[in-house]
């Protein structure tokens, strides 16, 4: 296949940015799409020139480094994708593709298509936790939990914090990305003790960071790559309403 | 230098017991005089920096990922251990030791085994307490799996992401102590290098991965939770930016290296689908409860896979196997696919694969039953090859996995030099020859989360009246100038091939001569091979760029200047073990019907090797004594 790319390339946080265009001509439809980017650093390595900086660890969809906005797409045209499992078999021979970093205030790019996502860290740091200090657990059964309960919590849990939704809201908000913790916490019987402190704590450090406020249209849920559900939102507002009216 | 273990006396079950009666402990008051750096933020390196900074130490956790919940525990899929005998199916904590020691081949050291089946009860508590989604009967009681070599039901998951779960308990875990100030986290740092003062690790020379400065960073004490280094093998089930880089370098201060050779390669991942492959993922070992492993009877049978009857299919595993079939170890299933394709048996465009099928298990279960089982690995495969294996066989092929080699350790999990401690994967304790499945995610947290915390204090006590360790010293001096020289080496090679490229042929020679099956005249070869590509590494390795400033190329660069080195290692530890024992199988030494043979007379030791310099290598041994337990013949016919 041939490609060809329209990469946004920026050296650092406060430089300006632009699209530069390369073109690759043996692309393979088996390839991956962080292995085309591959085969481009290295033809650019052999010319000497600055490889293209983007994110990525497992490439196997679980860990959550690898981002890019693709064709306007947060991780690509299959939708509940991550960015490494988008394979070329979706492009076609010819196609221009362009490559874009995850654009939020919350998400400074570092460089290239690399971006800075601290503020997902500073928002759990605020209380997406269960403080049970190591040595303080109780016999694991002596709390039975319902199992469509737990499978509910692990929908929830299952968020690999990749920041797609946030990349994909028009208001660059994190509200599925904090509902996912909230609720994975609030359905649990563990999470109950620090329940009010959680939500309050977390949604200020939400708006703190930067991140914008949740209008419903629900495009994160259409990219979400662990398709944490939207019903998380709802619990979430559930959560904080709750905690303006309760003592606990 | 004579390598010692420090086992407490004692009996087996009451060593940990009677270790913690009588250690030295640090005042809580003077813990936050104590500063300690923690390298890794995974299952091993995150529950020892959550751990610590809840006993009040002042912790610094590096790691090269955006977040410590990206860290390569996140991929593992199946499950954690523990012998909490939920099921009545009469498991003890002697049975899991009774398990693992003989998974491992009579490899691994009894007193550390045991404390690893001791500990997991209070895992599987710590982790539910945190939050844990394990799965869960209708009762509302946690449920379990059974995984391969044992014949209980210990394994705990939360469906197809146990890895992920456990990790986002102890990255929380941790983030709560970022919060309350106890722990500094540096993310996109890579460690270069270590520093010691007086024979003592004292400190890391680090890269800061987005402005590319070097910093000098000082602790009492420096503890290693990195990770595995099976990426050497490039093709693997690893992260691409998992490394040996931190327990080499650690390695060539002084640290032996035990086993280095040992690696795990995994029968049922991904099979490569061309050379532009950069990783291979892995699927569960679970689908081998219901899938039929086979390949065609005929060689180059170029017919599709539905197409070919039965009489014309060749169930190896069910052949030789018998009595485990298809669930045998996976050392076993991964050398009987290797030689059913170098026999020309192999399918798909590479003939690089086998089938697993589920025809049978769909015949007898219905579609909708599979599903619900296995559901998750399906669209997995699905996504990554396009293919519908609800309808077709999967192709799978084996891959390198995980590496029971590490730095060497003793009870206390202490390497050689005093003061570095190597948790989890990066330290070789505990599965011998060949890990089982599920026992690793255990292996990683029960080290970073109970033992660690508790060792390290005999140690750090003595160190309460040191004060601050500074870092204007001529020791830090000279090791920043050191890795500062290496980087701009590396940036001055300004060759033509790219280090991928190179990386990519070190990889074949290791999966060729030092992975599943070794000889000794395969394993010369390597060696050679291996200080060609050395030289050329050196020479023409094609690394532009900067060193201040980021420089991801720079990075890899790096790590494959580490893993040209190690390589060596691995292939002189295969070719020292003229025996063959779990995971390393020498063609040599086998018994008549192609079964491993080992020499327990001559080898029944933990090779810890001790870094002489240019490269060279001085062989330690670790003699084993087994007293619980009688050693047999691993058999799974
Ligand atoms: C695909 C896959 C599936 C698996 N499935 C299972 C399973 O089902 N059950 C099971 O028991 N085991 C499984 N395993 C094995 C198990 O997951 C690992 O052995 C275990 O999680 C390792 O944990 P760790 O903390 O030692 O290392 P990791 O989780 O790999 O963490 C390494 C850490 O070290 C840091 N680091 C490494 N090098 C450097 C450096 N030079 N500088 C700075 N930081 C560095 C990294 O940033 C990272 O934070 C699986 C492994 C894989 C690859
Ligand atoms: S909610 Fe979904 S899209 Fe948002 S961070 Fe989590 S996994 Fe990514
Ligand atoms: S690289 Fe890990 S999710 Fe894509």
């Amino acid at each position: 296949m041939k490609i060809t790319l329209k990469i946004w390339r920026q050296d650092g946080p406060k430089s300006k940015g632009k699209l530069e265009t390369f073109q690759l001509n043996e692309v393979e439809q088996d390839m991956s799409f962080l292995e085309m980017l591959d085969m481009l650093n290295e033809s650019l390595a052999v010319k000497g020139e600055r490889s293209v900086e983007f994110d990525h660890d497992c490439r196997e969809g679980i860990c959550g480094q690898c981002s890019l906005v693709i064709n306007g797409q947060a991780h690509g045209p299959e939708s509940h994708y991550t960015t490494c499992q988008t394979h070329m078999r979706s492009f076609k021979d010819g196609d221009t593709i362009f490559i874009e970093p995850f654009r939020a205030k919350a998400f400074p790019v570092i460089r290239d298509l690399k971006v800075n996502r601290d503020s997902f860290d500073t928002i759990i740091q605020a209380g997406g936790y269960i403080s049970a200090l190591t040595g303080n657990a109780p016999e694991a059964n002596n709390i039975p939990i319902h199992h469509n309960i737990s499978e509910s919590a692990f929908d929830s849990a299952a968020c690999i914090g990749c920041g797609a939704c946030v990349a994909t809201c028009k208001n660059s908000s994190a509200a599925l990305f904090v509902s996912a913790k909230i609720s994975h916490l609030a359905k649990l019987p563990q999470g109950q003790v620090e329940r009010k402190e959680r939500i309050e704590y977390m949604i200020t450090a939400h708006d703190e960071e930067g991140f914008g406020s949740c209008t419903h249209t629900g495009a994160c849920a259409m990219v979400c790559p662990q398709e944490v559900q939207l019903l998380d939102i709802a619990r979430m507002n559930y959560e904080f309403n709750r905690a303006l009216c309760k003592a606990t | 230098m004579a390598l010692n273990a420090k086992e407490p006396k004692g009996a087996l079950k009451d060593k940990w017991r009677l270790y913690n009666e009588h250690k030295d402990l640090v005042n809580p008051a003077n813990r936050k005089k104590i500063d300690v750096i923690v390298v890794g933020a995974g299952l091993s390196g995150g529950g020892a920096s959550a751990s610590l900074a809840e006993l009040g130490y002042n912790v610094k956790t590096f790691f090269f990922q955006d977040s410590g919940r990206r860290s390569h525990s996140v991929a593992a899929q199946g499950g954690v251990n523990a012998a909490k005998n939920y099921q009545n199916d009469g498991d003890t904590i002697y049975k899991m030791f009774y398990d693992t020691i003989k998974g491992g081949d009579y490899r691994s050291r009894e007193s550390n085994v045991y404390r690893m089946a001791q500990l997991s009860v209070d895992l599987i508590d710590h982790m539910t307490a945190q939050g844990v989604p394990f799965g869960r009967e209708y009762s509302g009681y946690l449920s379990n799996r059974s995984f391969g070599g044992v014949l209980v039901s210990r394994t705990f998951y939360a469906r197809g992401q146990t890895g992920q779960q456990l990790l986002m308990a102890t990255y929380q875990a941790m983030m709560k102590q970022v919060k309350k100030g106890t722990l500094t986290q540096y993310n996109r740092h890579e460690i270069l290098d270590f520093v010691l003062v007086d024979g003592k690790a004292r400190g890391v020379i680090v890269r800061d991965l987005v402005t590319g400065k070097i910093e000098r960073h000082s602790a009492h004490a420096v503890v290693l939770g990195t990770g595995g280094f099976g990426k050497i093998y490039y093709l693997s089930t690893l992260a691409m930016n998992s490394n040996v880089s931190a327990t080499w370098r650690a390695h060539k201060k002084g640290a032996f290296f035990a086993n280095p050779s040992w690696t795990q390669i995994h029968p049922t991942a991904l099979p490569q689908a061309g050379d532009h492959q950069s990783k291979l993922t892995l699927m569960s070992e679970s689908l081998r409860n219901d899938g039929r492993i086979w390949v065609p009877l005929k060689k180059d049978d170029d017919r599709l896979p539905n197409d070919i009857p039965s009489e014309d299919r060749d169930y190896y595993l069910e052949r030789r196997y018998p009595a485990f079939g298809n669930l045998v170890p996976r050392d076993v299933a991964s050398r009987a696919a290797k030689e059913r394709m170098d026999a020309g048996h192999g399918v798909g465009k590479l003939k690089n694969a086998v089938y697993l099928d589920f025809r049978t298990a769909i015949g007898k279960l219905g579609v909708a039953t599979i599903k619900e089982r296995y559901g998750n690995l399906f669209t997995m495969y699905k996504k990554i090859t396009g293919i519908d294996a609800y309808k077709e066989p999967m192709k799978i092929s084996p891959a390198a996995h995980f590496s029971m080699g590490g730095l060497w350790v003793d009870y206390e999990l202490g390497t050689t030099i005093p003061g570095l401690y190597a948790v989890g994967e990066a330290n070789f304790a505990d599965h011998g020859a060949n890990r089982l499945g599920a026992n690793s995610l255990l292996q990683a947290s029960v080290d970073g989360n109970f033992v660690l915390p508790n060792t390290i204090s005999n140690f750090l006590a003595n160190e309460i009246r040191t004060g601050p360790i500074p870092t204007d010293t001529p020791e830090f001096d000279e090791v920043e100038k050191a890795v500062k020289d290496k980087l701009e080496k590396l940036l001055s090679i300004k060759g033509k091939t790219p280090v991928d490229r190179i990386h990519r042929a070190l990889g074949k020679i290791m999966f060729k001569e030092v992975a599943m099956s070794r000889n000794e005249k395969g394993l010369i070869w390597a060696i050679k091979e291996i200080k060609k590509l050395r030289k050329q590494f050196w020479n023409d390795a094609a690394i532009y760029g900067e060193a201040n400033g980021m420089n991801s190329e720079l990075e890899k660069a790096g790590r494959l200047a580490d893993y040209l080195e190690i390589a060596e290692l691995m292939a002189k530890d295969a070719l020292s073990r003229n025996e063959s024992c779990g995971a390393h199988y020498r063609e040599e030494f086998v018994s008549e019907d192609g079964e491993a043979k080992r020499n327990d007379k001559e080898f029944m030791y933990s090779a810890a090797w001790e870094w002489l310099g240019k490269p060279d290598w001085k062989l330690h041994k670790e003699h084993l004594e087994f007293h619980d337990i009688e050693v047999k013949t691993r058999s799974y016919k």
